[in-house]
């Protein structure tokens, strides 16, 4: 029964993931394309909560699709025209032979991975409090990466407030 | 063993009955959380109704009027005729509005502030999902209401819903910073984001009395969150008519109030079980304390919007960044020293 009722809710997150994302590239309308990606970021986490990670899919609801917000209001920033029909173009984004080789390579490359990865199950103990043993590995294992991102972020956020501030004339 | 009393004995009871009907114990527990489920919407419809009435009744007497009085005794009925009137009304939708957008927004509003009552506990045991990172949980889900209302905004495609859109993602997103971090505090004290926990590790002392700079931070953030007066930019009707709400009528214009009502109710159920003790109390049962300090909440918030005048957009901004912000994390750094100069004399 309630293996059952996993293998159902893997297939409907890992359907809605897909549609949406097929959705984000196809729809001429840049602002439906924006909503589906947050829809598609949302089936994302309902697959991280089959996986047992509940923090990461928190973090991944409250992160990306909170930047979702932002892509959507940038994007009606940058485009306002009279018709939004055609802001996302996809009708005259005719990809040129080399985009689709290189794009056709790296799916066969991918699945190729796929199939020939010798799989196994991981003899790991499921953890039942994800957060502290995260918090523990970075803050100690992965706290060079950490403090990398956090100056990364750093820059970002002073370019930005430079960048608004403007030159002084 | 702890004396199984409130809210859970019900439920105990509920179970020993459907026991007798139901022979597979899976059937009884799906059944369970199916009235769990029905219980938890019930309260937030019936909170809407009341909270209304609530409002309007505390409003006029801020003002020294006498509020709803002539529907039922005492006016109480006052809503329940509203909401009848609101599902008799037309179903007007904009010639220009984007239409699934524009139908689909208030539905979506309405999920999040729905979800966030999953981990909230009620009394001893009454909590429907006992997750391990319950705080965070709740985070995350109300975060989500930004989008919806973006969505109304711009879809209904008319200048005073974008505006009023553009103004919830500037408010939202900026208040929200703080707010997280004001609840940090609590998180560190507690030593977990578990509902459950933080509740009973507040049995002798509040957290307020040992995070009161947290509270007044979580409050004033928490009142931009929902919208409200004297941040209610979102919706401020001597500028932009109604915001993202312009162009809707009948029972969706009533999905917004209702989302709206369920969201005030939420950040009080907040305030309560991380700051004043959850249903902790003397004497009276746990739901009993639960639902008088909720109530002493909400009633902070209303007293709130009938008291302060509305803020402007800049003076919002610059006080949500430069004063609350450094705030809550002086706050973080305080509670973080705090504990170990704890540590060291105990």
């Amino acid at each position: 029964m309630n293996e059952l009722i996993y293998t159902a809710a893997f297939y409907i997150f890992a359907a809605i993931t897909v549609a949406a994302a097929f959705g984000v590239v196809t729809k001429t309308n840049l602002v439906h394309s924006a909503l589906l990606l947050a829809l598609c970021f949302i089936g994302v986490s309902g697959l991280y909560v089959l996986l047992q990670a509940d923090f990461l899919a928190a973090v991944q609801i409250l992160i990306y699709n909170g930047a979702i917000a932002i892509v959507f209001v940038l994007g009606t920033m940058l485009t306002r025209r009279s018709s939004w029909h055609g802001t996302n173009d996809t009708e005259v984004n005719i990809p040129s032979r080399v985009v689709i080789f290189v794009s056709g390579l790296f799916v066969v490359v991918t699945l190729g991975v796929i199939a020939t990865t010798p799989w196994h199950y991981s003899s790991g103990v499921i953890v039942e409090d994800t957060p502290s043993l995260l918090a523990q590995l970075i803050l100690t294992d992965y706290m060079v990466v950490m403090e990398a991102a956090a100056v990364l972020l750093l820059a970002a956020m002073i370019g930005a407030i430079v960048l608004a501030k403007g030159v002084e004339e | 063993m702890q004396e199984i009393t409130g809210l859970f004995k019900i439920a105990e009871i509920l179970r020993a009955i459907l026991g007798r009907f139901l022979s597979d114990p899976q059937l009884v527990d799906i059944c369970m959380s199916l009235i769990n489920i029905g219980s938890i919407f019930t309260i937030i419809s019936l909170t809407a109704v009341v909270l209304v009435y609530a409002e309007r009744k505390v409003s006029a007497f801020m003002q020294r009027r006498s509020g709803p009085n002539r529907v039922g005794p005492g006016g109480t009925l006052q809503t329940v005729a509203d909401m009848v009137k609101l599902m008799a009304k037309e179903d007007i939708m904009p010639a220009g509005a984007d239409k699934w957008m524009w139908m689909l927004a208030p539905i979506l509003l309405f999920i999040p502030a729905a979800a966030v009552f999953v981990v909230f506990p009620f009394d001893n045991k009454a909590i429907f999902a006992d997750l391990n990172i319950g705080v965070f949980y709740f985070i995350a889900m109300s975060s989500q209401s930004v989008l919806p209302f973006l969505m109304a905004g711009w879809a209904s495609n008319n200048k005073y819903s974008l505006v009023g859109g553009m103004r919830t993602v500037a408010q939202m997103l900026s208040y929200e910073v703080p707010m997280v971090l004001s609840i940090l505090g609590i998180v560190m004290l507690a030593g977990s984001m578990r509902m459950s926990t933080i509740v009973a590790a507040q049995q002798h002392t509040w957290f307020i009395l040992l995070q009161p700079i947290a509270f007044v931070v979580y409050v004033i953030t928490a009142t931009a969150e929902i919208n409200r007066a004297p941040f209610d930019l979102v919706e401020g009707e001597s500028e932009i008519v109604a915001g993202p709400f312009t162009e809707y009528t009948g029972m969706r214009w009533a999905l917004f109030f209702l989302a709206e009502y369920a969201n005030l109710l939420a950040v009080s159920v907040i305030a309560t079980t991380l700051f004043l003790g959850g249903w902790n109390g003397p004497w009276l049962p746990g739901w009993v304390w639960f639902f008088l300090k909720v109530g002493g909440m909400v009633f902070l918030f209303m007293w709130f919007r009938w008291t302060f005048p509305r803020l402007r957009i800049d003076q919002l901004m610059s006080f949500g960044w430069k004063v609350l912000l450094p705030l809550a994390l002086l706050n973080i750094i305080v509670t973080g020293i705090g504990m170990y100069i704890y540590e060291f004399f105990s």
